[in-house]
């Protein structure tokens, strides 16, 4: 039971207190640039939920049963990002062959997932965390990915809504979206403190 | 970027003012966000990543003619991550206080979306000089935004800069200037600012 209470404390603690986008500042390029429409948000944080999942498990396992073991801590980044772009191939390929309109959509936005700080920056938040148990190392990947949609999908609808407002026009783009991003945040922070 | 031979005088231009990485191309966000609490560890963030940025452009520039074209991004990563590796080692042994301060966001430069845009966009299609002066004119440009914006976090939110204290007696800090918000919200304002600026020249 207290493995199960603890797990669950990880997961919603990465989705809603220590979320990734909110407190970490990772993942921002996608999160500004494929915020624009509802389904392509949820579509990317998808995407990312899936890579994110992949690379999160497989950098701990090659961590602990590779690198730490030889002593070969010095790699570790290297490992990381081969790690991380070929979990990105997989996903493109995937898709190419299964949903080619979502294909078609992403553009250029799937292979930057590669480049998608989130994925990297939670590998190495696992490993700074001293996460010691793959179960909660998996739950901490996926709860991250399902965090990063929650924040991109909350985001894209407020951003629908705001195309019909009337903005400054020097405001108008990144620097509305910027702002829009800082009051959500203030809106995350009532959850900080709540879990450990 | 259209036009394949730039000089190193466009490259200077380009780094201080046209191009600037976080105002004016929207890259490398993360780390600007998440450095600029204080002064000295975005100085320090500013100049891992203008070491990066200058040695992965030499090295790009130099095997620019044996890359495949589907494999350039991984090579690009790769050698980033190289350097990336020597820049958190160097700090780890050098500055561990401050190499504990920035944590992860060191090697998260590896995927600081600036470097590899300048690989691809400069580095990738020009020689050694023009891609190493890109390379430190384009660190120098990120070097001085996040300073900039550093200045005003640190100023609102503790009333000093560098650990020197500036503000008045009675000066209230904004302590929300620490936090994310701060941060999400004095960045929006300042690219609205340069927008704004850009718009009444032309």
């Amino acid at each position: 039971m207290d493995k199960v209470y603890i797990l669950l404390m990880a997961f919603i603690s990465i989705v809603i207190v220590n979320n990734l986008v909110f407190t970490k500042f990772l993942g921002i390029c996608p999160y500004l640039g494929v915020s624009g429409r509802l389904d392509m948000a949820f579509g990317m944080g998808m995407a990312v939920t899936f890579v994110i999942t992949l690379a999160g498990t497989l950098t701990w396992l090659i961590d602990n049963m590779i690198l730490m073991p030889h002593g070969l801590e010095v790699t570790r980044y290297v490992c990381y990002i081969l790690v991380i772009a070929g979990a990105v191939q997989l996903v493109e390929m995937y898709l190419r062959k299964f949903f080619p309109p979502l294909y078609e959509s992403f553009g250029i936005f799937l292979p930057l997932i590669t480049t998608n700080c989130a994925i990297l920056g939670l590998c190495l938040f696992i490993n700074l965390w001293g996460i010691d148990s793959f179960a909660e190392a998996a739950v901490l990947s996926f709860g991250a990915g399902v965090g990063f949609t929650l924040a991109i999908c909350i985001m894209a609808g407020i951003r629908e809504q705001l195309s019909f407002s009337d903005v400054p026009e020097c405001l108008c783009g990144a620097p509305i979206t910027l702002i829009t991003a800082g009051i959500l945040t203030l809106a995350f922070m009532g959850f900080a403190g709540m879990i450990k | 970027m259209a036009n394949n031979t730039m000089t190193a005088l466009d490259a200077v231009k380009g780094g201080l003012w046209t191009e600037v990485p976080v105002l004016r191309l929207i890259l490398g966000m993360c780390p600007t966000l998440a450095v600029t609490a204080a002064v000295k560890p975005a100085l320090t963030m500013g100049l891992s990543v203008l070491f990066v940025l200058v040695c992965s452009n030499i090295v790009v520039s130099l095997m620019r003619n044996l890359l495949k074209p589907h494999l350039r991004i991984l090579m690009f990563t790769l050698t980033i991550a190289t350097f990336v590796t020597i820049a958190d080692l160097f700090l780890r042994a050098f500055t561990p206080q401050m190499s504990e301060v920035l944590g992860p966001y060191v090697p998260l430069i590896i995927v600081n979306c600036i470097i590899i845009a300048r690989a691809e966009a400069c580095a990738s299609k020009n020689g050694i000089f023009v891609s190493a002066v890109d390379g430190i004119f384009m660190g120098i440009g990120f070097t001085i935004v996040l300073c900039i914006l550093a200045s005003i976090r640190e100023v609102l939110a503790v009333g000093t800069i560098c650990d020197i204290p500036v503000m008045w007696e009675s000066f209230v800090p904004w302590a929300a200037m620490r936090m994310p918000v701060g941060a999400f919200i004095t960045l929006g304002l300042m690219l609205g600012f340069v927008n704004f600026l850009t718009a009444k020249k032309s």
